[in-house]
């Protein structure tokens, strides 16, 4: 009896495996973000339109998402069809030959519309290797009641002495207000992408021409202090394991007079659904020292294909629709144009609609057109990018050196010596990497 | 990598030398063992040997371009980090205080626990909850709930009573994960315990309360002397756990601020899964393995001494 019922069980497994046969299964893996997660809401719509391509989604946090990713296209593993990645993957990994190009666009797509430093930062050797979803720069963002009660106005490009004043002021701990809430959370795209930003601005950069590690240098030594004490002084508690998300919530419930991270938090800030403070925001670029450049960044979520998928064109017509003009429509119809995928098209930016629903958006669009990955130090550099240094050994540099500065911001290390101490390994990653090549 | 150490501290208690007696019919017995053994023996001998030919060579995922065989490369490089000196005094420092705690803790709540109460088996059972709680989940619950600066429950006890609160993951990072752990484990270490003080002979404790011994008396020369083997056994299996904490570190401050809270197997996780480098995680596996096998070492020459006497 129990035999029959096994056989039976199995039988129709086996017939449930087989029934929809002929469509592509398209995995997609992505980050938790909003944005990611309008995607998939909104993906019934694709599949709709292509009743052949069936979507399954793993939605995974950003390292882990990067972890699965990497160990699936290095070991060729085959598991993902479309794979969300950064600027800091995509020209490595085409290097590898693991992407498959973007080329052979649609007329309609409009590729042209894409910014130019999106657009740029998602090449290698001139040839696109993924599409852009969503692109950031970094800015600041700041209550515009307490700014007001206090008679400051900020201009559109304020300097980081004038931010430390203001912090300072503004600093008010008894009453829950904390003058400035910056990325303490250990990792090269949390606390060392702010921080590499500090640096360019200060004047400094990652390595030399010959590749040797300048961390031990005077720019170094003055932006790691000035953020130690910044943060020290008038940051909230805890700071060493706030990221992006905690203090997006400790802005949005009220908490910091000042922040400078992700532009696309304009958007989440801007929604009163989500923000207490959506009446009282006011942007201004990121603050600069001395070196005009480099103090904002450039990042892009972007959609790729690896070589490994089994179902190139399939993932390839998804990629094109998530990222087309027509989806930033479809979101911005569905959930309000505010909550539109940000930084990616000139055509969004020209919108009136969307005008209308972010009034950050010519900010926004400011801060990623100058953003420059190339040109970015005021010291020549042998490597592209703003707040990262696009080679592979990076992940490791950032992570260690991410562990010095916040052990430094928590006091376990002077800022002396969690510099001398991220120099050594640095020096010693690039030496076992065979650099200087 | 570390797990086989487990299967070879079984390995390694399997056969009892000088014991074996010879059976009466004369049949050999030993091919009937084999099964087992081979299964046991793959169990270990696949990844350890997969791990130490790792160790051996060059073997980043992001560059796949430098490949090939390394020599003593990875050994070198990981020998002369300073971050492998840090991590092994870490692992040492976080076995070493949670088995004293939980030892210590343990032995105290199983003798509370032995005495006759109203409520005896709902207290018990609450005592024991903790280690039914998973890993990570009572790590998210120290974190966001009791140590938080702004919103935990000691945040919130300090501030009343007129202090600051303590930022405890970034102040005193590798105390807040023994206390977690502690709060763990304490539970196991009653469990056995708790067994163990109810196997001693109630006549025994009668007569030396007869002879006119006190409570602590009894507690030091009756209760801790039968204790002694379940003490051995707590710490060989604690020890076996510990030396591999993991979940508790990566959800609480991944091994920082710095590398105050990194011991040796999230040293590997960074090797391997942050920096994809398999050859240097594999030389870093290899040493946990070593590390290991002189632990088991010793804990099983006390435990087989105890078991003896």
């Amino acid at each position: 009896m129990q035999t029959r019922f096994l056989i039976a069980a199995a039988a129709a497994a086996l017939l449930a495996g087989a029934g929809p046969g002929l469509a592509a299964t398209v995995t997609i893996a992505t980050v938790n973000n909003g944005d990611m997660i309008i995607m998939q809401k909104l993906s019934s719509a694709f599949e709709q339109q292509h009743p052949d391509i069936k979507l399954e989604w793993v939605v995974l946090e950003e390292n882990v998402l990067r972890q699965r990713a990497t160990t699936d296209i290095a070991t060729h593993g085959g598991q993902f069809d479309v794979m969300t990645i950064g600027t800091y993957e995509v020209p490595i990994w085409a290097a590898q030959s693991w992407l498959e190009p973007m080329d052979s666009l649609p007329a309609d797509y409009d590729v042209q519309d894409v910014l130019k430093p999106v657009r740029d930062g998602l090449s290698y050797k001139d040839k696109l290797y993924a599409l852009p979803f969503y692109a950031e720069s970094s800015m600041l963002f700041y209550r515009k009641d307490l700014f007001d009660e206090a008679g400051i106005k900020v201009p559109d490009q304020p300097k980081w002495s004038e931010a430390e004043e203001w912090a300072k002021k503004l600093n008010d701990p008894s009453k829950g207000v904390y003058g400035i809430c910056l990325r303490g959370k250990p990792g090269w795209g949390e606390n060392m992408a702010f921080l590499s930003t500090l640096v360019n601005t200060f004047g400094g950069q990652w390595f030399d021409m010959n590749w040797k590690p300048q961390l031990d240098t005077k720019p170094w030594k003055e932006a790691v202090t000035f953020y130690v004490n910044l943060l020290k002084s008038y940051g909230p508690p805890g700071a060493s394991s706030n990221g992006f998300n905690e203090n997006l919530a400790l802005f949005s419930t009220g908490k910091c007079a000042m922040w400078v991270d992700a532009t696309v938090a304009a958007g989440l800030l801007f929604n009163p659904q989500q923000s207490q403070v959506a009446d009282k925001l006011g942007f201004a670029q990121a603050p600069v020292d001395g070196w005009p450049k480099g103090a904002n960044w450039l990042w892009s979520w972007a959609l790729a294909v690896p070589t490994s998928s089994d179902a190139k064109d399939a993932a390839k017509t998804f990629v094109e629709w998530a990222t087309s003009k027509d989806y930033i429509k479809l979101v911005g119809e569905k959930q309000g144009w505010v909550a539109a995928p940000p930084g990616t098209r000139k055509s969004t930016y020209d919108n009136p609609d969307y005008q209308k629903a972010a009034p950050f958006a010519a900010f926004v669009e400011k801060a990623i057109e100058t953003a420059d990955p190339i040109n970015t130090t005021a010291n020549p550099k042998p490597y592209s990018g703003v707040q990262y240094v696009g080679i592979p050994e990076f992940q490791a540099i950032g992570a260690q050196v991410g562990q010095m500065i916040a052990a430094a911001l928590t006091g376990q290390m002077s800022v002396d010596q969690a510099l001398a101490a991220a120099q050594r390994s640095t020096e010693r990653t690039m030496k076992q990497a065979g650099y200087p090549k | 990598m570390a797990q086989s150490a487990p299967a070879e501290a079984a390995a390694a208690a399997l056969p009892a030398p000088g014991k074996r007696r010879r059976s009466r019919r004369d049949v050999n017995t030993m091919p009937l063992l084999a099964p087992s053994v081979i299964i046991l023996f793959m169990w270990m001998i696949v990844p350890l040997v997969l791990t130490l030919w790792f160790s051996f060579q060059r073997y980043n995922l992001v560059t796949p371009t430098i490949t090939g065989f390394a020599g003593i490369e990875n050994y070198q490089f990981l020998l002369t980090d300073p971050a492998l000196w840090t991590a092994l005094l870490n692992t040492l420092l976080l076995v070493g205080w949670v088995l004293v705690i939980t030892v210590v803790l343990g032995t105290l709540l199983a003798v509370l626990f032995d005495q006759d109460f109203a409520g005896k088996g709902v207290a018990r059972l609450f005592a024991i909850a903790p280690f039914f709680v998973m890993p990570t989940v009572s790590a998210l619950i120290w974190k966001n709930m009791l140590m938080h600066p702004v919103n935990g429950l000691f945040a919130w006890i300090s501030r009343s009573l007129g202090f600051g609160p303590i930022d405890w993951f970034a102040n005193l990072p590798l105390t807040s994960i023994v206390i977690i752990v502690a709060w763990q484990w304490t539970p196991f270490a009653l469990l056995i315990l708790l067994t163990a003080i109810q196997s001693l002979d109630a006549e025994q404790k009668e007569a030396a309360r007869m002879d006119g011994a006190g409570a602590l008396s009894m507690f030091w020369f009756i209760i801790l002397p039968h204790l002694g083997r379940a003490i051995a056994v707590v710490v060989m299996i604690e020890t076996i756990f510990f030396l591999t904490i993991f979940a508790e570190i990566f959800v609480t401050t991944s091994g920082g601020p710095g590398l105050a809270s990194t011991n040796l197997a999230f040293l590997i996780y960074m090797r391997a899964l942050l920096e994809f480098d398999v050859g240097g995680a594999s030389a870093g596996g290899v040493i946990a393995i070593v590390l290991a096998n002189i632990v088991a070492i010793f804990l099983i020459r006390a435990v087989a001494r105890n078991l003896d006497a």
